[in-house]
């Protein structure tokens, strides 16, 4: 695929001695949703983390919008603001408001002027259904909510590409289902997405691609529905049936 | 709070009437023309070592800060730079460090062909600064770090700079934790100034042993001097635990 937003080409990672990422391969094209699943330690985060450079691979290539990840920091910081990031964690700033939140990063990595930073702030606010709460401070909300804000902080620098890390496992699980819902609409409006969760229902609703990840590897690559109704592995069934379970 | 100083005077005031003429208040006795000229000359050192302390502590708090960044590179040279100035010099104790830089700095200097001069005043506010400014890095270290790391990651991914997320997102959060012992390095500060005294600064702890000298009264003396500093150092604390309230009360945290 030459028009791939992302493309990842042979990537391997070791932490110290430990070979974290194994030969990943695997492109996402524009509007694109991947779902990546897989059991904890087998490195989804490391793969997400890397296509926004949080994490640094040693071998391999990774592209974004056909231009490879150097170390260069200037091209660090320019993906970095147009790769958005969601994170199990929020990672809310705590001393900013919710609004101070979202008008950082269009204020000062991209110049916008206050007036239009706020204005764009209480749009996205508007969009994940949380237009009221741009006053209070992160730590006045409830989990779904700050994880809601921190989408709309992300959608704020106008991303080509959102990248999410389990964002509801840290969650109540009543509090799941209103994060789920916003990123559902974000699929329906064609934002490209790459999703670590083990919500198989909104897989299944919104993802194009599903990617099983075990130890490192990537073991299984397909669609939702080959991907639900046939798996080819016996450590993707086995993963399958235990998550379903639940 | 100046419950105690006052205890203090009167145990002290109780004790000299009640000896066996050891002690001899008149010298600082305020009710006497010369006592009241001996207490004006002690108390007007207070000018001197407030100066010497403020401007001492904002050059270490920007030294420190400055020191202390390089530690949190990722850069192996960065971070030995960061450790080797602060080991070098926090092991080096304050008066030799304030002699060399009274005594030898200046021949550096000439012998760069620089003639800078380095009075008692810049010389004690240097070594103050300087020997503090280690302290003030390993705090800056310690609250920066006690920051966590998913912070810097989405200052990162939302595009700011490492200026910018140090300015506007680690330093903001870490100065509430920074801030207590930052306020004592700075008590630290002011007691240390009176080393000053020693290269002829004339501070409290110099006024005071000039006194001495011509009144040969050093146990009234020096026991003025102590409250002195206990008088400074209970105002500073004061100072520093408004300034906390009012950070807490602002509900930023
Ligand atoms: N900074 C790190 N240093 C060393 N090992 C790490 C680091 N980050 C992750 N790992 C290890 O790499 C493996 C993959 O981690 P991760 O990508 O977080 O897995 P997942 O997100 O699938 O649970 C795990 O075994 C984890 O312990
Ligand atoms: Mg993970």
């Amino acid at each position: 695929m030459t028009d791939a937003m992302i493309e990842l080409v042979d990537v391997n990672k070791w932490f110290g001695d430990f070979h974290v990422l194994k030969n990943i391969n695997m492109t996402v094209g524009a509007g694109e949703k991947v779902v990546i699943c897989g059991p904890s330690g087998s490195g989804k985060s490391t793969v997400v983390r890397s296509i926004n450079r949080l994490e640094e691979h040693q071998k391999g290539t990774i592209r974004f919008n056909g231009a490879e990840l150097t170390n260069d920091p200037k091209s660090v910081a320019s993906i970095q603001g147009e790769i958005g990031m969601v994170f199990q964690q929020f990672n809310l700033f705590p001393h900013l408001s919710v609004l101070e939140n979202l008008t950082l990063g269009p204020i000062k990595a991209r110049g916008l002027e206050r007036s239009k930073a706020v204005e764009r702030a209480r749009h996205y606010l508007e969009r994940v259904r949380i237009p009221d709460q741009a006053d209070k401070l992160p730590s006045q909300l409830s989990g779904g909510q700050q994880q809601r804000v921190a989408i709309a902080r992300s959608l704020c620098m106008e991303p080509k590409v959102l990248l999410f890390d389990e964002p509801t496992s840290a969650l109540d699980p009543e509090m799941i289902s209103e994060v789920l819902d916003v990123m559902v609409e974000l699929a329906q409006d064609g934002m490209t997405m790459v999703v670590v969760t083990h919500e198989m229902g909104f897989a299944r609703k919104v993802a194009d691609k599903m990617v099983f990840m075990d130890q490192g590897e990537i073991v299984e690559q397909s669609d939702p529905q080959a991907f639900f109704a046939n798996p080819q592995t016996e450590r993707c069934r086995t993963f399958l049936s235990q998550i379903l379970q639940h | 709070m100046m419950k105690p100083i006052f205890a203090l005077l009167l145990l002290l005031g109780v004790a000299g009437c009640s000896s066996s003429g050891n002690w001899g208040w008149y010298v600082i006795d305020p009710t006497t023309k010369s006592g009241w000229i001996n207490i004006k000359f002690l108390v007007s050192g207070m000018g001197n070592t407030i100066l010497i302390s403020v401007i001492a502590a904002a050059i270490s708090i920007i030294v420190g800060l400055i020191v202390a960044l390089p530690g949190q590179s990722s850069k192996r040279g960065w971070r030995i730079v960061n450790r080797v100035y602060v080991e070098f010099i926090r092991s080096i104790p304050l008066l030799p460090m304030l002699f060399w830089v009274f005594y030898g700095l200046p021949i550096v200097f000439k012998s760069m062909g620089l003639d800078i001069p380095i009075d008692p005043f810049w010389g004690a506010v240097i070594t103050l600064a300087v020997s503090d400014s280690a302290f003030t890095a390993e705090i800056y270290r310690s609250g920066i770090q006690s920051i966590a790391k998913g912070q810097k990651e989405a200052a990162q991914t939302i595009g700011l700079n490492y200026y910018q997320t140090m300015r506007y997102v680690i330093l903001p959060q870490a100065i509430r934790r920074i801030l207590p012992p930052l306020a004592n390095q700075f008590i630290y500060i002011v007691k240390m100034s009176a080393f000053a005294s020693v290269i002829g600064m004339q501070e409290l702890t110099r006024r005071a042993n000039e006194l001495v000298v011509t009144e040969y009264r050093p146990l009234e003396l020096y026991s003025l001097l102590i409250v002195e500093y206990l008088v400074l150092v209970l105002i500073i604390s004061a100072g520093v635990r408004w300034l906390e309230r009012r950070m807490g009360s602002d509900e930023r945290h």
